[in-house]
């Protein structure tokens, strides 16, 4: 118990970073999403090819090389340098990006064709369509996939440690070495994560609840 | 006064020529019933006329523009062609009033509280007042169609444009859609109406038109199509349906 009261507090700043990283990330990552996902329907084969390109090599390389490549890799030509904080967010939100611009694609293909020809019939343009009919409907059926990745992407903050950054897991990892006591430390951490986790996932429920499909 | 002009329209999807070479013109206040086997192209029609479906050739003109020409702001045309689809695609995720006053709420100078009122206006002329809080998964299948119908007049249009309104609705929600085509012809707006309605065609129209194989086979004063068919394919097609 005083080796969990002791570590509490490094656990606790090491959770703040986590949930900041997280937070930003996440939003960053919803809003590349929705732009890659528009991209890839937009009646440009151009802008299709670059938004799959895009989707494709995330999907197609680990996290972890992302991260060395943005932090090191980047980094490494000169052009400018990235602190590691920076280098997890972008990481985080990138990746993020290219999963959900998948869920936000299909979500918007999910839609009768009917609402966009009923909506353009007013005079609605493409645009207004979008905005204020599909987007709508999609987001609510997105919601519960939306709410897997995030939960997915949260837990991939914790591979952010290996670059120094002071996230929850670092913090845990510095405890267990210092304490000796690897095995209290790492299932407070797990019990940690967990919790956030399950903190997440209620409020997607509760929000679900609230845009009730129709 | 012309509302639609067609000349010579043709839509092929791919290599199939669904509408083959098609001219008519439509004036104002008349109300044209369209009639055909299913597959002739007549839903395909229609959907031409406000450049729903890409024309392939041809032209359409909509109170004299020219809505194949690629330069036209097609979003402003469609502003005065109302339409009505078969499965009444309401926004489930809008109210009944929502849904009605979207699009002039968007498109529309006027101000809000005058396009509120003028919904409930057109929500008493479809009988739905009460139902203006609903939401559309809450109604019946002829109930929808009418919000469906109030919601395109909410434009004000000066076409309405009808695909099939009753085919996707139970036998006794038919009638309360009728009446509300039947409404809207005697006060005077124009209509195109895809219909298997034969007696509605034949009390409401002005003017019946027989498409079959993507070509406008005959058209004439209901009277006289039904009564004296002209041509074979017409007669062929009347005797099983009538």
């Amino acid at each position: 118990m005083d080796t969990i009261r002791n570590a509490m507090p490094y656990l606790m700043e090491g959770l703040q970073v986590t949930l900041y990283i997280f937070i930003i990330a996440i939003i960053l990552g919803f809003i590349i999403g929705l732009i890659v996902a528009l991209l890839r329907l937009a009646p440009f084969k151009i802008l299709n090819w670059i938004a799959k390109f895009f989707v494709d090599a995330i999907r197609g390389t680990p996290f972890i090389v992302q991260l060395f490549f943005i932090y090191f890799g980047l980094n490494s030509l000169g052009f400018f340098s990235m602190d590691n904080t920076t280098a997890g967010i972008v990481t985080v939100a990138i990746n993020a990006g290219a999963y959900f611009s998948e869920i936000i694609r299909a979500g918007i293909q999910s839609i009768d064709r009917g609402q966009t020809e009923a909506a353009r019939s007013l005079g609605l343009n493409a645009t207004q369509n979008m905005r204020y009919i599909i987007l709508p409907q999609a987001f609510r059926r997105m919601l519960p996939t939306i709410t897997n990745q995030a939960i997915i992407s949260l837990k991939d903050t914790s591979l952010l440690s290996v670059i120094g950054i002071a996230d929850l897991t670092q913090e845990g990892r510095i405890q267990a070495s210092q304490t000796f006591e690897a095995f209290t430390i790492y299932l407070t951490l797990g019990v940690i994560y967990f919790i956030v986790i399950y903190l997440l996932s209620m409020l997607a429920s509760f929000v679900e609840r609230k845009f009730v499909l129709r | 006064m012309t509302m639609i002009r067609v000349e010579n329209l043709k839509k092929s999807f791919g290599k199939i020529e669904v509408l083959k070479d098609m001219s008519t013109v439509i004036e104002e206040k008349e109300v044209v019933c369209v009639i055909g086997p299913s597959g002739s192209g007549k839903s395909t029609f229609l959907r031409c006329l406000n450049r729903l479906e890409e024309i392939t050739g041809g032209h359409v003109y909509i109170e004299g523009t020219d809505i194949t020409n690629p330069k036209v702001d097609i979003n402003k045309v469609r502003q005065d062609v109302g339409m009505v689809f078969q499965q009444f695609n309401l926004f489930p995720h809008k109210s009944v009033l929502e849904n009605i006053t979207l699009a002039p709420m968007k498109l529309k100078k006027s101000d809000k509280k005058a396009i509120t009122e003028k919904a409930y206006e057109l929500l008493d002329k479809v009988g739905l007042r009460e139902k203006a809080n609903a939401y559309p998964g809450e109604l019946s299948g002829g109930q929808k169609q009418r919000v469906a119908i109030a919601r395109a007049l909410a434009m004000d249009p000066k076409i309405m444009l009808f695909d099939e309104p009753t085919s996707a609705l139970d036998p006794e929600m038919v009638g309360d859609v009728l009446d509300v085509m039947k409404q809207l012809a005697v006060e005077g707006m124009t209509m195109v109406i895809v219909t298997h309605e034969m007696g509605f065609a034949r009390e409401v129209g002005d003017r019946v038109m027989f498409i079959d194989g993507g070509y406008i086979v005959e058209e004439n004063v209901p009277a006289e199509l039904f009564g004296n068919p002209q041509h074979e394919r017409t007669k062929a097609f009347l005797s099983k349906v009538l």
